[in-house]
């Protein structure tokens, strides 16, 4: 290994170390207002987002534990986008918090947990990558320090993830007993249909299902996401989940593509399951957090659609859609936390004429929302039907037309918001807030991405013609 | 011809307008609004007469046949090597007619807002989204593939939505622009299930490659389509039938027409561009779009016939047993359109087969026109009495001379009477069907008469019959600008059928020889001129119309009336036999079985949501057993499968 190809092969994951080796130092240090580190710490992170973009090495390090290439690259800068983009949006929210350098040590931390899980090359690093990226995220979720509902959620989080965790170990250590290596290379050659496999396979698989709340394993989901404040509830919907998807879309077209049988049934029984029991909760929440919790299991399971198609489009067509989301979801949340800080109104009731008082918002809310629920020309539209293609390769019309029958359930609630915001009475309407520029300009990032990504192809075609063809 | 310029402005015009109308005029000029969108589409609408004309008379014909032209085409993503999909404009008989009718009358809805929608406070709102729509619509026909149709075809659904819920004061409007909005979406879903599986095969999106590749039966791609089949029925057939039900949303054809009665919630003039002349045709424009792949296909040619058909028939009835204007304007566009969709169910291709085609076009082209008069008559009426129902109107014509004319001459175009222009055009539509298939023939020649009764029924209610209290203080017929639009649409549903449409648009483009056969006239013209006289018996007067009439006649007129029990027996026929046995149980059937069918679907849902809370109970030892559950039953489904 020269040190050169260190530097270069980790520069993502070395950019993180430094910001929150940089913040500890700054804690050590002298007090300084709330507004100035923050502003400091999204130019650490805006700066953070350009370095990504310089360089895309490709190679591995430490006997292929670590690997990177451009897509991995483009991977974890999409994850930086949005990260940046959450942090923005939360000025409000962390200007009066008393511990805001430790949120964000906190949260870079599990970035940086994430970026080593999309790296690995191997199961133990991959194990490592997820822990680090998920211990911390309960310390986040319980960042609504005074309040109850938020301890309950962070410990609801730690008890089900330390669970999943126990599980999925369980699966990696069945995978070794019966292939005898750890590396994704060596436990290739070594699979097939054999039940000890399959139920490692499983287990392995349901620890995937759990982080992207794929029903049954997404509980705790809906109770995490309310209770948890609007910030991590964002993050962990839009950040962890893609970052999680990334492998899981990895791992599953090379490592495990021996089992491809096994787990395009798999698939195709989530897929359905999640997608529909997704929509079925939405409908009826009333909670905005918990609704788009919902919502965006229901998301998870067109995403999940997409995969089963294992198809040379299946690998572009879900990190174009995380995108996508990344952009649409943060649109719809930004409104959330923004309203939520302000005012502390989480309810959709609360929305009721919502566009008398706050024009602007209620036009980002609206155009968030029908990019998620995939109305065209919003890029969420482009990104749902690219998943529909992939998964259609496999010809499996079944899947497909409850896919898009969903679809027109997901408009109905989507819409349901969008009536509620423009068009129901309310005698006492959210007032008119005074948005913070940095929000402000986070929302706008947010609107441009749902317009440019679906219309603008290049987008589509650089992750295409980086995506490995199987 | 190098206009790719010109046509290129045609839809950009009308986008760049609402763009403007909608970032700056409620702000900055709310009340020239109006004026700036109508110059604009003015404009687009010059612009698409004269490429019109220059394509069909003085663009060269390749053995007759008139060349399709792509002025402008580039690629815009590329899906894999063989698969693209690309923006472009198509130039050829069908669109460039689309062009002039969409942009003529959405220019005539232009100016006749002008007057009607004086004073609204999101004047500038209106327009935009008029010009939203027009853009839309255009763009949707200009399309050179499917995929591009389809995103326009979406953005129209957006942009009606827009307008059919405008007054957005009104919980009805609310209720009729989510319904329209949500019926069509799952027509759409048809519509883009049909894309996956035609272009799936196919392997390209775009409609000429499309057209080739799937008509031809030595092709890969052709056997392709029709080696797959799913429930008996070869995936070609699964794919043009899913296909026609996007269409059949968009068109308001059953069971998928519920959306349409309440879509008038809009302002009328809005009904008189969407629900008239422009978006409800984009189905048959689907259809004809994709008709040579069509014909090849029997089987969804045929869904396509009796859908119509059955539409045009179900329509007309329900047509007559409604009081609001509006709501018969919109059923008879319903049946209307049953026409023109039958019309291309019976054709074949080529030559004298093709009649159907050729026919189709032509109704559509002329519908537009009349039908629009009749909606923008309507509006001015509304406009003068407040009210949508016929009881509070009556005698109108002594006050508003020009729209009673108007409204006449449409009447009369719509019921093909010679020489208006729907004479013509149902005309071919029957002589098709009369080759081709004598059961819809029948039943198109039945509900002609049926259109001209609820027609006269509708005019005599409106203009003579009785007389109406006007408040005090009205504003007469309306303004000049309202005026204008309904003389130029009246003189064009006078002389469009004059249009040798037959040398321009047919189904392979080589000019077709038509001729009127008189003899074969007469009884669809019959049919129609004696539903106008059972009209003018039962609702030219209020009542004891004939009461002069005995008095004069003595004893005569009463003998012969009590000997030929005419009255008696048409007004048995049509009050107790059509209203009561037919008209109102189908008018009951639509209204509380199709429609609670709809909403039944949506109540199961949230039923079902209900009552599955229950496992999102908030205890994580809960959690973790379903987690556990989920693990077990996927390893044991899963080992069974592969052991």
């Amino acid at each position: 290994m020269i040190l050169n190809d260190f530097f270069i092969f980790m520069k993502q994951e070395l950019m993180l170390l430094f910001i929150i080796f940089l913040l500890l130092l700054i804690k050590v240090g002298k007090d300084r207002s709330n507004e100035s580190l923050l502003y400091l710490i999204n130019l650490l992170l805006l700066i953070n987002v350009i370095a990504g973009f310089i360089l895309p090495g490709e190679g591995s390090l430490f006997s292929d534990m670590f690997r990177t290439n451009p897509l991995i690259a483009l991977e974890k800068n999409m994850l930086n986008i949005g990260t940046l983009i959450i942090s923005m949006q939360s000025y409000s929210w962390l200007k009066s918090h008393k511990h805001l350098l430790e949120f964000y040590i906190l949260m870079i931390s599990t970035l940086l947990g994430m970026f080593y899980m999309i790296s690995s090359g191997n199961l133990l690093m991959f194990y490592l990558g997820l822990e680090l990226s998920s211990i911390p995220l309960a310390a986040l979720v319980n960042f609504d320090l005074e309040k109850k509902a938020s301890s309950e959620a962070a410990m609801k989080f730690i008890l089900s993830s330390a669970f999943s965790s126990g599980l999925l170990l369980f699966g990696v250590s069945l995978i070794y007993g019966t292939t005898g290596s750890l590396a994704y290379a060596e436990i290739t050659s070594h699979l097939s249909t054999d039940p000890l496999q399959i139920f490692a396979f499983v287990l392995f698989l349901a620890g995937f299902a759990f982080k992207i709340s794929a029903v049954p394993f997404h509980f705790w989901t809906a109770d995490v996401y309310e209770g948890a404040p609007v910030a991590i509830t964002s993050y962990l919907s839009v950040i962890s989940k893609g970052a999680v998807l990334f492998v899981f879309v990895s791992v599953l077209y090379t490592v495990f593509k021996p089992l491809a049988d096994v787990w395009y049934g798999m698939l195709f029984v989530l897929s359905i399951s999640t997608i529909i029991i997704g929509n079925l909760f939405a409908i009826r929440q009333d909670n905005f957090k918990r609704f788009l919790a919902f919502s965006s299991i229901a998301q998870v399971g067109f995403i999940l659609v997409g995969i089963s198609g294992s198809s040379s489009m299946g690998t572009a067509a879900v990190i174009y859609f995380v995108l996508i989301y990344i952009f649409s979801n943060l649109g719809a949340f930004g409104v959330v936390s923004i309203v939520s800080s302000l005012t502390g109104k989480e309810r959709i009731s609360d929305y009721k004429s919502f566009y008398k008082t706050n024009p602007f918002l209620s036009w980002i809310l609206t155009i968030a929302l029908f990019s998620l629920a995939g109305v065209p020309p919003a890029a969420g539209f482009f990104g749902k039907f690219f998943l529909l293609i992939a998964g259609a390769e496999k010809g499996n019309y079944l899947l497909i037309s409850i896919a898009a029958l969903n679809m027109i359930v997901s408009f109905y609630y989507y819409l349901r918001i969008v009536k509620s915001v423009f068009m129901e009475p309310n005698e006492s309407p959210i007032e008119s807030l005074t948005i913070p520029l940095i929000s402000k300009v986070a929302l706008y990032i947010c609107l441009l991405g749902i317009v440019i990504l679906g219309l603008w192809s290049v987008v589509y075609d650089y992750i295409f013609t980086l995506s490995p063809i199987f | 011809m190098n206009s790719s310029l010109y046509i290129s402005l045609i839809p950009l015009l009308p986008l760049v307008t609402f763009v403007l109308l909608g970032l700056f005029g409620r702000k900055y000029f709310n009340s020239i609004s109006g004026i700036i969108a109508t110059f604009s589409l003015g404009f687009s609408c010059l612009l698409s007469i004269s490429i019109a004309y220059q394509y069909f008379f003085h663009s060269e014909r390749v053995n007759g046949v008139l060349q399709q032209i792509i002025p402008v085409k580039f690629t815009w993503l590329q899906f894999s090597p063989g698969l693209s999909i690309d923006m472009g404009i198509v130039l050829d008989p069908l669109s460039a007619m689309m062009l002039v009718v969409i942009t003529f009358i959405s220019l005539m809805v232009h100016i006749f807002s002008l007057g009607y929608m004086k004073g609204e406070a999101r004047f500038a709102t209106y327009y935009a989204f008029l010009s939203l729509f027009t853009f839309s619509m255009l763009g949707l026909v200009m399309s050179t593939n499917i995929f591009q149709m389809y995103m326009f075809w979406e953005l129209v659904g957006v942009s009606s939505f827009l307008l059919i819920g405008y007054y957005f004061e009104k919980p009805s409007a609310v209720a009729a622009a989510k319904k329209a909005f949500i019926v069509t979406r799952f027509a759409d879903l048809g519509f883009l299930i049909g894309i996956l599986i035609l272009s799936f095969h196919a392997q390209t999106l775009d409609f000429q490659t499309l057209i080739t590749r799937l008509t031809d039966p030595q092709s890969a791609q052709y056997l392709s389509i029709t080696a797959g089949s799913l429930l008996g029925v070869s995936m070609l057939t699964w794919g043009l039938v899913l296909v026609f039900i996007g269409g059949a949303g968009k068109s308001a054809m059953f069971p998928l027409h519920i959306w349409l009665p309440d879509a008038m919630e809009g302002p009328t003039p809005v009904s008189a561009l969407i629900h008239a002349a422009t978006m409800v045709v984009a189905g048959v424009y689907l259809v004809a779009r994709l008709f040579p792949i069509f014909v090849f296909d029997s089987a969804a040619l045929t869904v396509v016939t009796y859908v119509g058909a059955f539409s045009a028939l179900l329509a007309a009835i329900i047509a007559c047993t409604q009081t609001d204007i509006k709501r018969v304007l919109a059923y008879s566009t319903m049946s209307q359109i049953g026409f023109m969709m039958f019309a291309l169910g019976v054709s074949g291709h080529g030559g004298e087969e093709g009649l159907g085609y050729m026919a189709s076009m032509f109704h559509l082209f002329t519908h537009a026109f009349f039908k629009s008069l009749l909606f923008l008559g309507a509006g001015a009426v509304i406009h003068l009495v407040h009210s949508n129902e016929m009881i509070d109107m009556g005698g109108l014509r002594k006050h508003m001379p020009i729209t009673h004319i108007t409204f006449l001459i449409a009447c009369l175009a719509i019921s093909g009477i010679p020489p208006f222009a729907g004479f013509f055009s149902k005309e071919e539509i029957l002589t098709a069907a009369f080759h081709a298939n004598k059961v819809v023939f029948f039943i198109a020649l039945f509900t002609s008469g049926l259109t001209a009764f609820y027609m006269f029924r509708l005019y005599f209610s409106i203009f003579w019959r009785g007389e109406v209290h006007l408040h005090g203080e009205h504003h007469g017929e309306g303004t000049l600008s309202m005026k204008i639009p309904l003389i130029i649409l009246g003189v064009l549903a006078l002389i469009a059928g004059f249009v040798p449409f037959s040398q321009l648009i047919t189904s392979d483009g080589i000019a077709l020889e038509t001729h009127v056969d008189l003899l074969f006239s007469l009884t669809p013209v019959a049919m129609a001129v004696i539903g106008i006289l059972i009209a003018i018996r039962l609702y030219k007067t209020e009542n004891n119309r004939s009461d002069g009439v005995a008095s004069a006649f003595g004893g005569f007129y009463h003998a012969s009336y009590k000997k030929f029990y005419v009255d008696e027996v048409y007004l048995f026929i049509t009050k107790k036999i059509i209203f009561n046995f037919i008209g109102r149980p189908v008018a009951w059937f639509d209204k509380n079985i199709i429609d609670e069918l709809m909403n039944q679907s949506a109540a199961i849902t949230a039923a079902v949501s209900e009552n599955i809370k229950g496992l999102q109970s908030g205890k994580v030892q809960g959690y973790a057993m379903y987690f556990f559950w989920g693990i077990l039953g996927l390893s044991a489904l899963f080992i069974y499968l592969f052991n």
